[in-house]
């Protein structure tokens, strides 16, 4: 074999166990999700074998199913927004902060410790009837009587600000440590501000960053089931919760299947948007 | 032959020039690579005879059958129990079918609808009767609805009974108001908020069907039953999933009223709090059955059930998961906290409860269960 065919060779086999695993434990795996979406539920649970597309126009005609997926794109939108809101200051100040980033950092991963489900429920005793806030407010005099906060889209959307956040600091905190501070005491020099220099210097900079964390956070949080099942109400349901209820509670996985791929791809859709506008570089470095 | 006289006469054949070396270290490379492939399949499918997997509701629930059964039976024995829990037999259903046969076992299923739906599935295993000896101890009626199901066989044994009725929080509402009320008080507009319900599309129908005077086995204007079903949900705060959920909503006193599992409804009041209990008029009764299912180890499966059955571990998981036991009070003391249980009956033919009938119930589990999840959330 010639040296250069070895060379050739060598990436690939290198490549090969992630190449493997990622065929066996994703797309194997999604072709017999694809597949099961053709398939029928018979009135006795048992799945009917065929290429039908009964599941698939149901799901795509339904108007239930359309209103839950708006209103699940709501919900991870508003998210992702006050993640923006709330993770970008938190970044800034752990980027400039001097000589305690890494214990700021530290702090910053905590959270990831500790089971999300665990994180999630532990608002139940922070926001319930006898929860925490309502002592306070009770012991303070505030209020006579317990104030009902938990189990709304408020709360969903609490519950989701407080999985998500690390992503969205993270992301900010890399594309902010990549500025040259130096181009913000230029701004200086020419008689910006230090607000204008913030708004036409740093910002503009970290934007890469800041639409990377927002794609994590968006997705993410389209895709969850726990946080409206533990703190949401009757009608604060996303669609993932439609494809559980699908597959455990009516055990139609064709159905369940063909619900699955119809999230996939609408957020593939809006993955492959981002990519076509700003790449997944600056994605990769905040997950790295 | 075992494996050092093949190696022997191989290594013997290339030493004396009937094999090329290169074929010789190929062999022994095959046969190392067959011996480590095969030994950790090997060792887990004896290891699969030692031990036999129960799942079933979780909480106190199973640290009653941990501590009652499980840990006496292994001692015992030597099999060990590995015990998981499920929130419900749909979400078990599912874990089952995407499993390889023999990796569940026993299962505590609820209600004679779940037995048949099981077997449907092609779940079912035949127990061989003989060797459960104590399941002559059982109530009659209770092993007679299962045998109906599989024409005269058995997949599983009966063990427990209870109800799910009305739990309410007397600081708020009195034993009067739920008396005059029953099942209506689940859509008082009065409690709005306040108000708790389990997201199980049967107990959901079967309320229903209460709050607007049908037999729940029977109800023939489904129409008003969803309404039952959306003005509830207008009114609820959660929809609890599991029973610990449950617990916890009353105990937090987050809801005041809510249909309730008799067993979980009198672990709260045991824990102190001023829980009341009522089954309203054709209240929901049921029956839990431990399931064997199909590719188990069944002689070991058999004898974790006639362990389970005995009298003396019967007793002590009743008292522990607070449901009377399927025992026949007729043939078995029942000791003395057994008769206070709610659901409990002293005559051993249950003819006050009214159970879920299977054919009624299965017979629209793939309408009923999608529509129920489409109310549910506020269609």
């Amino acid at each position: 074999m010639s040296v250069e065919r070895r060379e050739a060779r060598q990436p690939w086999i290198l490549l090969s166990p992630a190449l493997g695993a990622v065929t066996l434990l994703l797309f194997v795996p999604l072709l017999f999700i694809i597949v099961y979406s053709f398939w029928l539920r018979t009135a006795s649970g048992a799945d009917q074998v065929g290429f039908y597309l009964d599941n698939w126009h149901e799901a795509l005609t339904d108007r239930f199913y359309r209103d839950i997926l708006l209103s699940t794109l709501k919900i991870a939108a508003i998210t992702t927004v006050v993640c923006a809101i709330a993770g970008y200051p938190a970044a800034y100040f752990i980027a400039r902060s001097r000589g305690n980033k890494a214990i700021l950092l530290l702090l910053l991963m905590l959270p990831f410790w500790i089971s999300y489900i665990i994180r999630t429920m532990s608002w139940i005793n922070i926001l319930g009837v006898s929860g925490a806030f309502n002592t306070i407010l009770i012991a303070l005099g505030i209020i006579d009587q317990p104030i009902q906060m938990l189990y709304n889209q408020t709360t969903v959307i609490l519950g989701l600000v407080h999985f998500l956040l690390p992503f969205m600091i993270l992301n900010v905190f890399v594309s902010l440590e990549g500025i040259d501070v130096t181009l913000e005491d230029a701004a200086h020099s020419l008689g910006a501000t230090r607000w204008q220099s913030f708004l036409e210097v740093t910002l503009p900079l970290s934007l890469p960053g800041l639409a990377a964390g927002g794609l994590l956070c968006f997705v993410l949080a389209a895709g969850t089931y726990i946080t409206p099942l533990v703190l949401g109400g009757p009608r604060d349901a996303m669609f993932a919760n439609l494809v559980f209820e699908a597959i455990i509670t009516q055990l139609n996985w064709p159905l369940g299947s063909a619900l699955s791929l119809m999230l996939l791809v609408v957020l593939g859709a809006i993955v492959l948007i981002y990519n076509r506008y700003l790449g997944m570089a600056q994605l990769m470095k905040g997950l790295g | 032959m075992d494996n050092t006289k093949r190696y022997e006469r191989l290594r013997e054949r290339y030493l004396n020039g009937g094999l090329e070396r290169r074929t010789f270290l190929g062999l022994i490379g095959a046969a190392g690579l067959a011996y480590g492939v095969r030994t950790p399949f090997v060792r887990e499918a004896f290891a699969a005879t030692k031990q036999v997997r129960f799942d079933g509701w979780g909480g106190v629930v199973s640290e009653a059958f941990r501590k009652y059964a499980f840990d006496p039976y292994t001692a015992k024995t030597g099999i060990k129990v590995v015990d998981g829990t499920f929130g419900g037999a749909d979400e078990y259903i599912s874990r089952v079918k995407a499993s390889q046969p023999g990796e569940y076992n026993i299962a505590h299923l609820s209600g004679v609808f779940d037995y048949a739906r099981y077997v449907g599935l092609g779940l079912g295993s035949e127990l061989n009767e003989a060797n459960i000896p104590n399941l002559d101890n059982v109530i009659p009626k209770l092993v007679e609805v299962f045998r109906k199901v599989t024409d005269g066989k058995l997949s599983c044994v009966p063990y427990d009974y209870g109800t799910t009725g009305l739990a309410y929080n007397r600081k708020h509402i009195s034993d009067d108001e739920m008396k005059e009320k029953g099942a209506k008080i689940l859509i008082d507009d009065k409690y709005k908020g306040k108000i708790g319900g389990w997201s199980d599309w049967r107990t959901r129908i079967w309320f229903a069907s209460l709050q607007t005077d049908q037999d729940p086995n029977n109800a023939t204007d489904m129409d008003a039953v969803w309404n039952a079903i959306r003005k509830n949900r207008d009114l609820v705060l959660k929809y609890w999933t599991s029973g610990a959920e449950l617990m916890s909503l009353l105990a937090e006193e987050e809801i005041y009223v809510t249909e309730g599992w008799s067993g979980r409804i009198f672990a709260l009041q045991e824990q102190g709090h001023d829980i009341g209990y009522m089954d309203p008029p054709n209240g929901y009764g049921w029956q839990e059955c431990l399931f064997v299912i199909k590719g188990s180890p069944m002689e070991a499966c058999e004898e974790l059930l006639n362990f389970m059955l005995a009298p003396e571990t019967s007793i002590a998981v009743a008292e522990g998961q607070n449901y009377p036991p399927a025992l026949d009070p007729n043939k078995v003391d029942l000791g003395k906290k057994i008769p206070t249980l709610p659901a409990f009956d002293p005559t051993g033919t249950l003819s006050g409860l009214t159970f879920a009938n299977p054919t009624y119930w299965n017979g629209h589990e793939a309408e009923w269960s999608k529509e129920f999840g489409r109310i549910q959330k506020g269609y």
